[in-house]
């Protein structure tokens, strides 16, 4: 059937079938491949997109439905050159090795700085406590989440 | 000039034939403790993190080819089964399917010790049965519940204690008692240095089995052009998959191009070639187009190794002034299905080495199961002899009322005792102890009081991993380009532990170039000089070295030719930070860039070499943990609070890195102390816990706050850049230190990994009912 998605600002018409999850949609026909798919069943986070704002696991919609709504990926966050800050902070903090999880760690924390520029550090870890990293970058990825809301606030906001 | 190095042995191989010791010397002066780096030792910024931050680095999973299928693999239900009938006809038709293999139409090719790819019979839940590709994943998941299997099912094991039973069911025909392997040592007399024991510590430890769960899983994407093959494999090892697949295929290796840039984790898992590369690669030639096979995450977690679970017979025996007499160990591990030759886990190692004792005998049998074949996962052995040698070492210095800090001191090893050779720096797990006490504020085991039902406690676990030496052979190229910057090109793989990262600095360092003058290309057959497997800690001091003489090779041609230009004697002249400096002058007389733009379209071209690693001693990488726990009696949660690690390996090539590694190693480490285990149904040999749900890997929730302190002391006689790994290390004393802090805290020992609640309360209520 045909779904049109809004995808990082830009509609587009898709024939899927309706089982098709927003993750597979994302990643087979719209080749957005910086979302990841890991678990395939909403355990681990590592497909994390934002919904309308919010973070959410991509593997866990079926795409059909998210029809309307505004969705962010990996690949939307920047602008041009410019990284997000939470991006920024990732890399200043060496909060990844492998990376695979890292596009999802990312858009959890970016749902987290959208509702709430001055997390404390219980905020950080609850917003990527389902986001599950095997390479054990967790304390590194706090304090990313730390130096993400202060390079937000230096910018005057997101 | 030829640096090949052949010399013919006296002794021929088992076949006859000749052996040759064959090596590849090369003189640069090593950099010394003292050596003047400005690059090297810097926090430099992971080089790939733009990529990874961005979403933009392609891994294996996200190779998307023109017309790419996408493949799936049936596996078995059954534990240990003949397949009587198998048909694929109703899956063959259904829509998008391209391609179907199973055992009644692939190619004859051998697999697994004297199997097949496809055999007839199945030995664990998860062993391969058929493939399909199809247009969709959606399809080919369609297609894979269409087949019609009839299996005949047999007596299976699953339980390595049920496993070494002389009335277990077999694995393989010919195993007895399941054995696939033994291995014995053996030094001085153990009987007579127990008779010289006033204590003696007998107990028997036990490993779990842990799941790599790797985030990306192991896969391939296969395209053929022609009788020319090109695989994108999520490897550790792509020239030992273009070895194996050419092969296995029966094609030339200049014909199999393997790549693999980005990995989503490896752990030791992707070290060997799997069967999917060969899966892929037929598929795709049935198909007549691009197949990608990547393992569903219950596959992963099925057939793509794990670490071998272990039962180890400790008996210790010491003097009543702390002296070891006596270590036997005696070891009895998982092998799984089938050994898949990634088993390098030398459990016994550490009994015969962290302490210096002169008795010593250990056994290592390695049993088959009907369960998912095993692979080396970091520090494979290490971590699973640590956790009993060093609760040992606890109950020892428990039971002579010793601080365990001055215990371990009293009977410290400054010579690997199995081959006799001094270790390179024989001091520095000395300077893990000194620092590891240091950073956490040392004073012994100090009884805290409780808080209602919680109660804290301090443990400390040390190791001296075998790995993280690198070795011969490895190579390097280094290109210098027209504008002054400079492309070393090397045929590793980043397994996604920040190997661009340390490699680009030792490359940098030596050329006088800044880091964003010099890119670094690894991980594709085509387009590198040979590189070994990503395993043992081994890159960065494998590749390293090579990649210096490289750089030495390319900068002694720069300055050859900026001498000519300049009208200056070569050994007046050097390279800092992208400039040429004559001897003598405070400002630069030339920029590299200035020399390569006129030597334009002349080239400058350096080529390394990995010289061998010295017989003379024993090079290896230690370190020391200490874990503070909190834990309450009454629900057996353990909460470990802060975990301390001093790590020795030898010059910090960028401490950022090393951190990470670290951080890394004891979060994982946590997982095997508290929570991460295989769990099987022992009447249908199911596993049950084959995903991410209720395999437990460590959240962000569950972490200690982590100090990072390593010595680093650079090891110029480990090799030329003085560095070694630190990748695996770290995992090894953290699931002991862990135990052992349990046990100061609430006095009872857990044999068996993980310490789960269940576990916990019973040894708490045991303990209870022996107070009662």
């Amino acid at each position: 059937m045909n779904v049109t998605l809004r995808v990082n600002g830009a509609d587009r018409t898709l024939a899927l079938e309706p089982r098709r999850t927003l993750l597979d949609a994302l990643r087979h026909d719209l080749q957005l491949t910086g979302t990841k798919k890991v678990c395939d069943m909403g355990d681990c986070g590592a497909c994390t997109v934002l919904v309308d704002g919010e973070a959410m696991y991509s593997c866990l919609l079926l795409a059909v439905d998210c029809a309307g709504r505004e969705i962010t990926t990996i690949e939307g966050l920047a602008t041009g050159d410019r990284l997000d800050p939470v991006q920024q902070a990732f890399i200043e903090a060496d909060a990844f090795q492998c990376g695979f999880c890292t596009s999802g760690q990312i858009m959890s924390l970016r749902g987290l700085l959208n509702d709430n520029d001055k997390p404390s550090e219980a905020d950080i870890q609850r917003a990527v406590s389902g986001n599950l990293c095997r390479c054990g970058a967790y304390q590194h990825i706090v304090q990313a989440g730390r130096r993400a809301a202060e390079l937000q606030a230096a910018s005057g906001g997101d | 000039m030829p640096s090949l190095q052949i010399e013919k042995q006296p002794e021929a191989d088992e076949n006859g034939e000749p052996q040759y010791e064959i090596t590849e010397k090369t003189d640069l002066a090593p950099w010394g403790t003292d050596a003047n780096l400005t690059t090297v030792g810097q926090p430099v910024p992971r080089v790939e993190g733009i990529e990874k931050v961005t979403g933009r680095a392609i891994y294996t999973y996200d190779v998307r080819q023109p017309g790419q299928l996408y493949a799936r693999v049936l596996r078995s239900p059954h534990p240990h089964a003949k397949i009587v009938r198998i048909d694929t006809s109703r899956a063959e038709t259904m829509p998008g399917v391209r391609a179907v293999l199973s055992l009644e139409n692939a190619p004859d090719i051998d697999w697994y010790e004297d199997g097949k790819l496809f055999q007839r019979t199945v030995r664990f839940v998860g062993d391969e049965v058929a493939v399909v590709a199809a247009e969709t994943e959606e399809q080919a998941d369609d297609a894979i519940r269409a087949i019609e299997v009839e299996y005949e099912p047999l007596p299976f094991v699953v339980d390595l204690a049920a496993a070494l039973q002389p009335d277990a069911p077999r694995v393989h025909y010919d195993a007895e008692k399941n054995v696939s392997g033994e291995k014995t040592y053996e030094r001085g007399d153990t009987a007579a240095g127990f008779a010289e024991a006033d204590v003696v510590i007998e107990a028997t430890y036990e490993t779990q089995t842990n799941l790599h769960n790797c985030f990306e899983p192991h896969g391939t994407t296969a395209s053929w052009d022609g009788d020319r093959l090109t695989l994108w494999s999520s490897t550790q090892a792509v020239f030992e998959v273009r070895s194996q697949v050419a092969e296995k295929l029966g094609l030339p290796e200049h014909h199999v191009r393997v790549i693999k840039q980005h990995m989503g984790g490896g752990f030791g898992s992707k070290q060997v070639p799997w069967k999917q590369d060969v899966f892929a690669a037929l598929l795709s030639k049935a198909a007549g187009r691009p197949v990608q096979l990547m393992l569903s995450r219950e596959g992963e977690n099925l057939a793509a190794g794990n670490r071998n679970a272990t039962i180890q017979r400790v008996k210790i025996g010491a003097k009543r002034d702390g002296t070891l007499t006596a270590i036997e160990a005696a070891i009895e591990l998982e092998t799984g299905a089938y050994m898949v030759g990634g088993e390098a886990s030398d459990v016994k190692g550490i009994y015969e080495t962290l302490y210096r004792c002169a008795n010593v005998r250990t056994s290592q049998t390695g049993r088959y199961t009907n369960v998912g074949p095993t692979v080396a996962f970091r520090a494979p052995g290490y971590v699973e002899g640590a956790w009993g040698l060093e609760q040992a070492i606890d109950e020892l210095a428990r039971e002579l009322g010793r601080d365990p800090i001055d215990l371990r001191l009293q009977n410290y090893a400054d010579t690997e005792q199995v081959k006799e050779l001094p270790y390179t720096i024989p001091d520095v797990l000395r300077r893990c102890y000194e620092r590891a006490a240091e950073i956490s504020g040392w004073q012994g085991w100090q009884r805290s009081e409780p808080n209602g039902t919680k109660r804290r406690g301090i443990g400390i676990a040390a190791h001296n991993w075998l790995g993280g030496a690198g070795h011969a052979p490895g190579y390097a190229w280094v290109k210098l380009n027209g504008d002054g910057s400079a492309d070393v090109v090397t045929g590793t793989q980043d397994i996604g532990s920040g190997t661009r990262t340390g490699l680009l600095q030792v490359a940098a360092e030596e050329l006088g170039l800044p880091v964003d003058q010099v890119n670094l290309q690894l991980g594709d057959t085509a387009n590198g000089p040979f590189a070994p497997v990503s395993s043992g800690s081994a890159t960065q001091a494998t590749i390293g070295p090579a990649i210096r003489v490289a750089a030495a090779a390319a900068k002694r041609e720069l300055l050859h030719a900026a001498s000519q230009f300049l009208e200056e004697p070569v050994e007046r002249l050097s390279v800092r930070a992208g400039n040429i400096h004559v001897e003598g002058e405070a400002n630069p007389v030339a920029t590299v860039a200035e020399i390569t733009n006129r030597l334009a379209p002349h080239m400058i071209f350096g080529q390394g070499s990995r010289s061998p690693n010295t017989t003379e001693k024993e090079i290896r990488t230690f370190g020391v943990q200490i874990a503070e726990v909190e834990v309450d009696s009454a629900t057996g949660e353990v909460t470990v609070l802060q975990l301390y690690s001093s790590d020795d390996c030898g010059r910090v090539i960028n401490p950022t890195m090393v951190e990470s590694q670290v951080i890394g190693g004891v979060t994982q480490g946590l997982g095997v102390a508290l929570t991460e285990e295989r769990i099987i149904d022992q009447r249908t040999g199911i596993v049950l816990n084959a995903n991410l749900e209720e395999y437990k890997v460590p959240t962000i929730l569950d972490i200690p706050a982590i100090t990072s302190s390593p010595i680093d002391v650079p090891d110029p006689e480990a090799n030329q850049t003085g560095a070694k790994g630190i990748g695996e290390s770290p995992i090894v004393p953290t699931a002991p230190a862990i135990a052992n802090a349990i046990y100061d805290a609430v006095g009872v020992r857990i044999y068996k990994a993980p310490v789960i609640r269940e576990r916990l309360l019973d040894a708490l209520a045991a303990q209870n009912g022996d107070n009662a």
